[in-house]
């Protein structure tokens, strides 16, 4: 494939590839936090106690994520259908893509918050302050810089998985390097999806620690 | 007026597993306005279970909580909020939000009550003012010293005015001299703001040079309680006397009477100092009067409520008649220790309390403030 042919194609992947991470990740992001501050909270001795929800969200966490991820496109197809009306193409990725990243996010968010001292929560509280306002100035608040990180491991995280989507045609530079490289043995173009994604996951990294120490004023 | 806290047969029982843990047990105690009241005891105590009692942090398993007249047992969480928010709480560990400036961290209590903006940062910079940290209003707590990091935590707790505040072991991650300049700002809020205090410790020092009153507990229940002069002039109960030990300092431990002995040739006799009692003037006077040579040999007079207390031991040296009448005299004054001389040692037990404390090996005379 020469150059001319392959900028058109290449642009289009990086886009779709794109599209399906930042969607993911916003979407993914805010319920993964949204999951990760329950299963944090609901802990036992932890601001929501409660032993039963507890349970049941790290049972659900505990069965979906050690799934594969191109298991999972298939497996929940069906839904995908269902809830996107169609069964390839970016859209259809994002939804699997969205699920996935909520129950790997909310593992990495509840880490994080693990480490928080408890004191803080409990200087809130005595302040008279609800549960609400603790969880977003306190708890959140507090613990922003390793989240930014973790949120930043969660894009190179998505940004492999959404090359994954090439396997159900979703499009995207995964989609790209397997079918203008792979099953044309041109190497060039796989090489060119390599570098590409290099660029973009730096990208982020940098963005992301830059983020991270802003908040961390240092 | 009412007491500003009453607790009426508190109880507080916590279950871990098929383990009750009876934290504070049938505690009945009065906090009057004004006053700063001292609670005292040993780790496990249930010391920081009770102050989370009276800003209903925990609930009781049994009993009443009354705040500034208003029962606060038996009310929702959501009902709890507006109550802790008017009683001013004080960490050990300060508990300072790290993501914000010093301002910041004074100004969250006020953003919970709702304040506007402007009245918060008027508010911020008269408090910060109050404590000596205007300049660090901009500064993030971890670049700022222990010391400097409790005052932040008490700006932060007076910010909505409240007629209570709690310190849990508020000087306990502190250095002697950071101690004693929390302890005085702490005074300051008293006197000048005429904030309630309750002082957490496990510090007999911090209690005689701050409180008016003090409870001691012991495995969850107030085994003592009176004024600070009184506890520490006459304790009744041994866990008191071993808390005074450590504040005193004063009277010497076996080993050290050991070592008075062999290094002296007279009798060793220790003298309480009580308030109008065992004066400089007065046991001048009586050896004097009974031809008696007293050198001080060891001891220590500590102020506590402005009071002198504490005690003297004297190297005695005249004939023996002498200074046993010089003894009936004294003993009918103030509590008289005695250790015997060399030649006739009577081995006056120790008590324990004094055991503790006195481990020093040279005699000292401390007096304090
Ligand atoms: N949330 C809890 N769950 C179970 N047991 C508790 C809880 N809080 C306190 N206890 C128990 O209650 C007892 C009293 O604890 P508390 O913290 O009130 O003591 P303390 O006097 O403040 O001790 P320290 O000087 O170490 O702070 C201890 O035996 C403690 O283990
Ligand atoms: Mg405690």
């Amino acid at each position: 494939m020469t150059g001319t042919e392959m900028l058109p194609l290449l642009w289009t992947a990086i886009g779709q590839t794109l599209t399906m991470v930042v969607s993911t990740l916003a979407i993914g992001g805010l319920a993964g936090l949204a999951l990760g501050v329950a299963l944090y909270t609901t802990r036992p001795g932890n601001l929501l106690e409660n032993k039963p929800v507890s349970t049941v969200l790290n049972a659900i966490v505990n069965v979906v994520r050690p799934i594969p991820f191109i298991i999972f496109i298939t497996a929940v197809q069906p839904l995908t259908i269902q809830v996107t009306g169609a069964s390839y193409g970016t859209a259809s990725v994002i939804f699997p893509l969205a699920i996935m990243a909520t129950f790997g996010t909310s593992r990495i968010v509840e880490q994080n918050l693990v480490s928080l001292d408890p004191g803080l929560i409990e200087a809130a509280r005595a302040m008279g302050a609800g549960p609400l306002r603790i969880i977003g100035t306190v708890i959140v608040r507090e613990a922003l810089g390793p989240l930014i990180l973790g949120f930043t491991f969660l894009f190179v995280a998505i940004t492999d998985m959404s090359a994954m989507a090439g396997a159900v045609s979703g499009g995207g530079l995964g989609d790209f390097a397997l079918t203008y490289g792979y099953q044309r043995y041109d190497y060039v173009v796989t090489w060119v999806a390599v570098g590409v994604i290099v660029v973009i996951v730096q990208l982020a990294q940098l963005l992301g620690n830059r983020l991270a120490a802003r908040v961390l004023h240092h | 007026m009412s007491a500003m806290v009453c607790l009426q047969h508190v109880t507080k029982e916590f279950t871990a597993g098929k383990q009750t843990v009876r934290a504070v047990d049938d505690v009945s105690l009065e906090i009057e306005r004004g006053e700063i009241f001292g609670v005292i005891g040993y780790s496990g105590a249930g010391k920081s279970t009770l102050v989370r009692l009276i800003n209903a942090l925990e609930s009781p398993t049994s009993g009443t909580v009354v705040i500034d007249g208003e029962t606060i047992t038996g009310r929702t969480e959501r009902q709890l909020r507006p109550v802790r928010a008017r009683i001013g709480f004080i960490f050990q560990q300060f508990n300072l939000l790290g993501s914000r400036t010093v301002a910041g961290n004074v100004a969250y209590p006020l953003r919970v009550a709702r304040w506007p903006k402007e009245r918060r940062e008027a508010r911020v910079a008269e408090l910060l003012e109050f404590v000596g940290l205007s300049d660090k209003a901009r500064q993030y707590p971890d670049q700022l010293s222990g010391g400097q990091k409790q005052r932040v935590g008490i700006a932060r707790a007076l910010a909505t005015s409240p007629g209570l505040l709690l310190a849990d072991e508020a000087t306990s991650a502190l250095d002697p001299e950071t101690t004693r300049d929390v302890l005085d700002l702490l005074r300051r809020v008293n006197t000048e703001l005429g904030v309630t205090i309750v002082v957490i410790s496990h510090e007999m020092s911090v209690v005689s040079y701050l409180c008016d009153r003090v409870a001691v507990m012991e495995a969850g229940k107030v085994v003592e309680e009176g004024d600070v002069y009184t506890i520490f002039s006459s304790p009744q109960q041994p866990v008191t006397r071993r808390f005074i030990a450590t504040a005193l300092h004063d009277r010497p431990g076996p080993d050290v009477v050991q070592r008075l002995r062999e290094r002296h040739r007279g009798r060793i006799v220790t003298f309480g100092v009580r308030d109008g009692h065992g004066s400089g003037t007065f046991l001048s006077e009586q050896f004097r009067a009974h031809r008696v040579d007293g050198s001080i040999v060891y001891g220590g007079i500590t102020d506590i409520g402005a009071k002198p207390l504490g005690s003297l031991t004297f190297e005695l040296v005249g004939t023996e008649v002498d200074v046993d009448a010089l003894l009936v005299t004294m003993r009918e004054h103030t509590d008289v220790v005695e250790y015997g001389g060399p030649l006739t040692p009577t081995d006056t037990t120790v008590d324990e309390a004094t055991a503790d404390a006195a481990t020093d090996d040279d005699a000292r005379v401390e007096v304090a403030r």
